[in-house]
């Protein structure tokens, strides 16, 4: 089912180098080179002579030192040793301060603390669903309006948490902002606010019995934490599902570009699809997808079973054992890159027009600078994935 | 009749870093515990329905189903659970509430309970699985072994502590007395967790910082899994060397399989040998970190792409290096 035209091939130098690029945000799902390909890009737009800010969410240790950050980082600082005009700042997600900031910028210091210090804040800045992607666009959105007031970067280029799903960063925030200003905390609030309202004007059949069930459920407790807590940050700024709209409205506008990163793996591929499909729904730009971790076939002729034929054939034999090792390592890339590449053509099946840039797997993981540079090279070389 | 694999143990927790194949260990372990005759349950609480994928049956649905026949009559019954259908169950068990579910679906007290509320949802899923450890028909267990397909490590502390948490929001009433019988199952030493790792670095960085927490939590560490082990190839001797196999060795060895030894062939091979060396050191170097952690470790290999062939392999595979 190979499909009969080939992708068209993703541009990434043209994409770094042209100044409307000004925000690039790579999605994919869990482990397939999201943070890996995020840094690399930024980097090799920095040495092409541009400003950048690249907003890493959990790299690898190894990775984060080489580019000079500690866990300690919720700011970008200079990554030391840029060749060319350029610059590149780098900086690590730290959610719950960027969580904690918010409330302080946007109250005095006694409704902060007080919402600092309630227990249903300190679950949800630490470990709820989708708080991880709330901040990661509140941060952009932050980094965004900072350089616009101060000319800090030309471009600005996001990592995406390590979600199963790449649609978790789009629709996360806003479920967790639409929670947050639903129907349901209304409900639970009301009390508080006067008699007469909330819970106990509920009535109708089923509802009374449900809010009776939650306070059971739920333990009253929590609900007057959730409550105080709603309250409070009522009062610090308007509704979280409309601040969450905002920042998702940078990611509509024409100087923002969608890179998604996928392994040449099914699970990934699907989900490249889905995404993809998302995108074109909401008006997002997409600027191409990257097939991260691929196993190229090697540019000689030699095919897996002529490989296997001849291994057999020395090990009989019992003499060049290093050679028929060889041939076995050749024979089982063969084969790798051929269910990669059909893999890889289903996507191309479902979406001919999105433009593909290949990725080699590298036999080292990508932990320093050279690394990272090594893969923009790649990544701009535009390698064919097929024999 | 309990499995003589992990003897002792009835419930297997599976964790790992997101895609390092805790859906697949999981279910290759639980057609594991099956041979032989076994009944195990194996269950999703990640609603992904992963599981069925692997297995190619239909979504599973929240009811026990059998998906797979082990060697010697064995067999391996999965279940998705699912938060949503657990809140409900739960209503209706612990406040005989019948009719509020939808009601309460209706002002999004489900999606709250489901994906918000402090580990509510965690609860749910814990208690369900506690409740299959324990169950009892005539007097004997139901499931010799239950396996479950867990959040991934950065999670797992804090889901199966949950129910030691929930002790301080709710001091009485039956969510306290299932959370306290919970926690009585996952601390008891017929509980482990194992993780499933990839010899890279962030998968094993959180596979030692997963121990760790679990072992400061006193819950109980199993093995590592080790997925998708790249077979070695190469001598000691041979690793030792920038290029392991040379050009001059590969020509007079292609030359005798009677093959054209020609440039870019040899150059080819003589690459993959170079690109072959460095990850096998950098999977020892990694094996070495996970074997400093004094957990029985059991070595998966990668396949070409899992089908259900390739989940009996790595069932095999596990039964031969699992602790007995
Ligand atoms: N082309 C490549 N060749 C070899 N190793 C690679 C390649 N790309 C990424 N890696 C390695 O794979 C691992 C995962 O990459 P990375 O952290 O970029 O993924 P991610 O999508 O950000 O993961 P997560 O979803 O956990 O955030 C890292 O150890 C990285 O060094
Ligand atoms: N031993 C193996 N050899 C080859 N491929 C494997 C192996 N184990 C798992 N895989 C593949 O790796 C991918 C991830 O596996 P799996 O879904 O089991 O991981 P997971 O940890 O459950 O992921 P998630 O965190 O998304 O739930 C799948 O495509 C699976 O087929
Ligand atoms: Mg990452
Ligand atoms: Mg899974």
């Amino acid at each position: 089912m190979s499909p009969t035209t080939p992708a068209p091939i993703f541009d990434v130098d043209g994409l770094l180098r042209s100044p409307d690029t000004r925000i690039i945000v790579c999605c994919g799902s869990g482990g397939v080179g999201k943070t890996t390909t995020a840094a690399a890009m930024a980097l090799r737009a920095a040495e092409m002579g541009r400003r950048v800010v690249v907003l890493t969410i959990d790299p690898a240790r190894r990775l984060a030192q080489s580019m000079g950050l500690n866990h300690l980082d919720n700011t970008p600082r200079a990554v030391p040793d840029i060749a060319g005009d350029g610059s590149l700042d780098a900086m690590m997600l730290d959610m719950k301060r960027t969580f904690d900031e918010l409330v302080e910028t946007h109250s005095d210091p006694e409704r902060a603390a007080q919402v600092l210090e309630n227990p249903f804040y300190q679950a949800l800045s630490s470990s709820f669903a989708g708080t991880q992607e709330y901040m990661a666009m509140e941060k952009l959105g932050q980094l965004q309006r900072e350089s616009e007031a101060e000319d800090l970067w030309d471009l600005i280029v996001v990592d995406t948490p390590p979600s199963r799903s790449a649609l978790d960063f789009l629709d996360a925030p806003q479920r967790l902002g639409s929670f947050l200003d639903g129907k349901f905390i209304r409900i639970l609030t009301g009390p508080a606010k006067g008699a007469g309202r909330g819970l106990g004007r509920v009535v109708g059949a089923g509802l009374g019995l449900a809010a009776g069930a939650v306070k059971k459920v739920l333990g009253t407790e929590l609900l007057v934490d959730v409550s105080t807590f709603v309250q409070a940050l009522d009062s610090i700024f308007g509704g979280f599902r409309q601040r969450a709209d905002e920042t998702y409205r940078i990611l509509q506008q024409p100087g923002t570009a969608f890179v998604v990163v996928a392994a040449p793996e099914p699970d990934a591929v699907r989900e490249a699809t889905y995404f993809v499909d998302r995108l074109t729904e909401e008006h997002m730009p997409l600027a191409g997808l990257v097939l991260n971790r691929m196993t190229l076939p090697p540019g000689h002729g030699l095919s897996a079973e002529e490989a296997l034929v001849a291994a057999d054939r020395l090990e009989k034999s019992g003499e060049h054992l290093e050679t028929a090792a060889m041939l076995r390592l050749h024979a089982d890339s063969m084969r790798s890159s051929a269910r990669q590449n059909h893999v890889a053509d289903r996507f191309t099946a479902a979406h001919p027009e999105v433009a593909q840039g290949v990725v080699p797997a590298l036999a080292d993981d990508v932990h320093d600078m050279e690394g990272l540079r090594e893969v923009g090279d790649l990544l701009a070389e535009d390698l064919p994935r097929t024999g | 009749m309990a499995s003589d694999l992990w003897p002792g143990v009835r419930l297997h927790i599976v964790t790992g870093k997101g895609g390092t194949g805790k859906t697949t260990v999981a279910s290759a372990l639980a057609l594991a515990l099956a041979t032989g005759g076994n009944r195990v349950l194996l269950m999703e609480v990640e609603g992904r329905q992963g599981i069925a994928q692997l297995f190619d049956v239909p979504p599973l649905p929240y009811d026990e189903t059998r998906v797979a026949v082990a060697p010697d009559r064995g067999e391996v019954i999965a279940q998705a659970v699912d938060a949503e259908a657990a809140v409900l169950e739960y209503l209706r068990m612990f406040y005989n509430i019948k009719r509020g579910g939808t009601a309460l679906k209706k002002i999004g007290a489900i999606d709250f309970a489901t994906t918000i509320a402090p580990g509510l949802r965690d609860v749910l899923m814990t208690g369900k699985t506690g409740e299959s450890v324990r169950r009892r028909e005539n007097g004997q267990p139901v499931w010799d072994a239950v396996v479950m397909d867990a959040p991934p490590t950065g999670r797992i502390t804090r889901f199966l502590n949950v129910n030691s948490e929930v002790g301080s929001l709710t001091r009485v009433g039956p969510i306290k007395n299932q959370a306290d019988s919970v926690m009585r199952v996952i601390r008891s030493p017929e509980t482990m967790v194992h993780l499933v790792t990839l010899l890279e670095e962030m998968p094993v960085q959180e596979t030692v910082d997963g121990i760790t927490e679990l072992r400061e939590s006193e819950l109980p560490v199993g093995s590592i899994f080790i997925n998708m082990q790249q077979p070695e190839e190469l001598s000691d001797d041979q690793l030792s060397r920038d290029v392991p196999v040379s050009a001059a060795q590969l020509s007079s060895g292609l030359e005798a399989a009677g093959l054209p030894a020609a440039e870019p062939l040899v150059q080819a091979l003589e690459e993959e040998g170079v690109g072959h060396a460095v990850r096998v050191r950098l999977q020892r170097r990694e094996r070495e970190r996970l074997e400093s952690l004094g957990v029985p470790i059991v070595g998966l290999p990668l396949l070409d792409g899992v089908d259900l062939g390739g989940l009996y392999e790595l069932a095999e595979t596990i039964v031969a290096q699992a602790p007995r």
